[in-house]
């Protein structure tokens, strides 16, 4: 086993160990229930959302609707809130230098960690997703869904989509959880880099809203969260998909870097 | 290149900012040594070992641990190297053995088998399976000294490795480190207690503002603390006395109670005896009168600067 790999297990070992990372999964799981909640208790539903109009008719769309709705500012929380803390709390903890004197290297380490954040932010992606699938299909069945096109689409098929559209959606999310990571690096303070990592995805989002030019409209990351709607038109726009990809890469691979160069270089005393 | 010599450093600087932390600093530990690297807090005991275990860069000078250069060579020149500076730290979260199995896993040497060993060797045995965060501060240092041990070093740097302790937690942690001595483990082993590096160490460094003002055998240090007054204690002190003051060579003698004090110099003293047993006096004791270890210490540490010795 490769030392990136070796320090990715302990990371995720970390993880599951640690009462924070379940305050990002619980909520995860728990926001679906509560949407099923709240849309029982009253007539109306968001149904202007996209595919909004399937709910009550299908389960399937209940996670899809979730998606819109997390995408502005609790998936970036929740990515922030592990990423943010990944490398900071090894220095406020005073681990760093204990782990840093044996026998991985730097570039290793910080690999292990970053592999471990963008594991949970697919792990809170698909708890999400099973969480409304479940609640959904409980509380309005497991049936077909009229897509953006305005196409029928099959249950079964629309779970594939679903499945699909959720990795979709974690493109950007990493994205925003590999800036947690640089900010981690970087700050060494773990409030410092999820406060840090909000106002950089709402700044985006910001910038998209205000700024009617075709770079802020696609080419930042706030555009990428919905990527997966493009799976859900009739043919298949692949366009966006592509595009998130790239764009998440991009916007993932630049801090990475930067963290790299820090964490690599910097002295570790306890200051 | 590798070679045996455990440490060695020449010329190490460490600046922050206007403070000059480690200042030119030359270290030399040879194989089985127990090294006192001693000074008081915020002389660069610390940063010194930084240096040496690579988590951070000197501004000047080179450091070499088994020959290979920590600042390029890592993780290769930490191979047979252990041990933590400051108060080790470790995962609150996780249990003692979950965070020496992390250790070991990192070591990629799998030492994983000598878990249980370290354990019962640092007596956490017990209590190996509960959370470290509710280890008490003794209990954290010796599993600090088991998280070093699992690398099976050949060198073992340990920083205030007594820090914190209360005096039982002191005598196992130095008896802990006498025994892993016998077992031919070299350490270097910063103190800012003058006792614990005399009876640990066979060598010396001592630093002051990021300075050593001596290096060297602790023996020889001893000697150096040394001076040309006697102290004499015989059968009859009122005769020894006016022996002593009829002997032209003897100087500044006083008596206090049964005991003679006075200064010569080494050939004079043959002298002196030999007069002492010609007045019929028996000698039961005469000794050099030591300036003690811990006046020189201070007077290095805190006395006017004084320049490197040997």
């Amino acid at each position: 086993m490769t030392g990136a790999l070796i320090a990715y297990r302990w990371e995720l070992r970390k993880l599951v160990a640690q009462k924070r990372t379940y305050i990002g999964l619980g909520a995860a799981a728990l926001l679906p229930v509560v949407f099923v909640t709240v849309m029982a208790l009253q007539k109306g539903g968001p149904y202007d959302a996209p595919l909004g109009h399937n709910l009550r008719r299908t389960g399937l769309a209940l996670a899809l609707v979730v998606l819109n709705f997390v995408s502005r500012f609790g998936a970036q929380l929740a990515a922030a809130l592990v990423a943010g803390d990944i490398v900071a709390s090894e220095h406020t903890g005073k681990t760093l230098k204990m782990i840093l004197t044996r026998s991985l290297r730097r570039g290793q380490i910080l690999a292990g960690k970053t592999l471990a954040s963008f594991t949970y932010v697919l792990a809170t992606i698909l708890v999400l997703g099973a969480a409304g699938l479940i609640a959904g299909s409980a509380a309005w069945g497991f049936n077909p869904l009229t897509n953006l096109s305005g196409v029928r689409v099959s249950a079964l098929h629309t779970l594939w989509l679903s499945v699909v559209a959720l990795g979709v959606f974690a493109l950007p999310l990493i994205a925003v959880a590999a800036f947690a990571i640089f900010l981690s690096t970087w700050t060494r303070n773990s409030a410092a880099a999820i406060v840090g990592t909000l106002v950089y995805a709402l700044s985006m989002e910001a910038i998209a809203g205000l700024v009617h030019q075709p770079w802020a409209q696609h080419y930042l990351l706030s555009d990428q969260f919905d990527g997966w709607h493009g799976l859900f038109m009739s043919p298949i726009d692949w366009t966006p998909i592509a595009r998130a990809a790239w764009v998440s890469a991009i916007f993932a691979a630049v801090p990475l870097a930067l963290a790299y160069g820090i964490f690599r270089r910097r002295d570790v005393a306890d200051d | 290149m590798p070679s045996d010599r455990p440490v060695e450093a020449r010329g190490l600087v460490k600046r922050y900012g206007a403070i000059t932390a480690v200042d030119h600093v030359d270290l030399t530990v040879e194989p089985g040594d127990v090294y006192g690297f001693l000074g008081p807090n915020g002389a660069g005991k610390t940063t010194t070992l930084r240096i040496l275990l690579g988590l951070i860069r000197p501004d000047g000078g080179e450091a070499r641990l088994f020959g290979r250069d920590p600042q390029h060579e890592l993780p290769e020149a930490l191979d047979g190297v252990a041990g933590f500076v400051e108060t080790p730290y470790f995962y609150p979260y996780l249990s003692g053995r979950k965070n020496l199995e992390l250790l070991a896993a990192f070591d990629l040497d799998g030492g994983s088998a000598r878990i249980d060993q370290l354990l019962e060797l640092v007596d956490l045995r017990a209590r190996a399976n509960d959370r470290v965060a509710g280890y008490s501060q003794g209990m954290r240092q010796r599993l600090g000294v088991a998280s070093s041990l699992v690398r099976n070093p050949r060198l073992l740097l340990l920083d205030e490795p007594t820090n914190g302790l209360d005096p039982g937690g002191m005598r196992d942690m130095r008896t802990l480190v006498s025994r892993l001595s016998g077992e031919g483990i070299t350490v270097l082993l910063s103190s800012h207690l003058l006792a614990e590096v005399e009876e640990l160490c066979n060598r010396v460094a001592i630093v002051r503002t990021g300075r050593i003002v001596y290096e060297g055998m602790l023996s020889d240090l001893r000697a150096s603390a040394g001076t040309n007054r006697y102290r004499l204690r015989t059968t009859n002190p009122r005769v020894a006395q006016v022996t002593l003051l009829e002997h032209s060579e003897a100087r500044d003698v006083s008596l206090a109670g049964d005991e003679l004090t006075f200064s010569a110099g080494e050939d004079e003293v043959a002298a002196i005896s030999r007069a002492l047993v010609g007045a019929g006096l028996g000698i039961t004791a005469l000794v050099p009168e030591q300036q003690s270890l811990e006046s020189f210490f201070f007077e290095l540490t805190e006395g006017e600067p004084v320049e490197a010795a040997a």
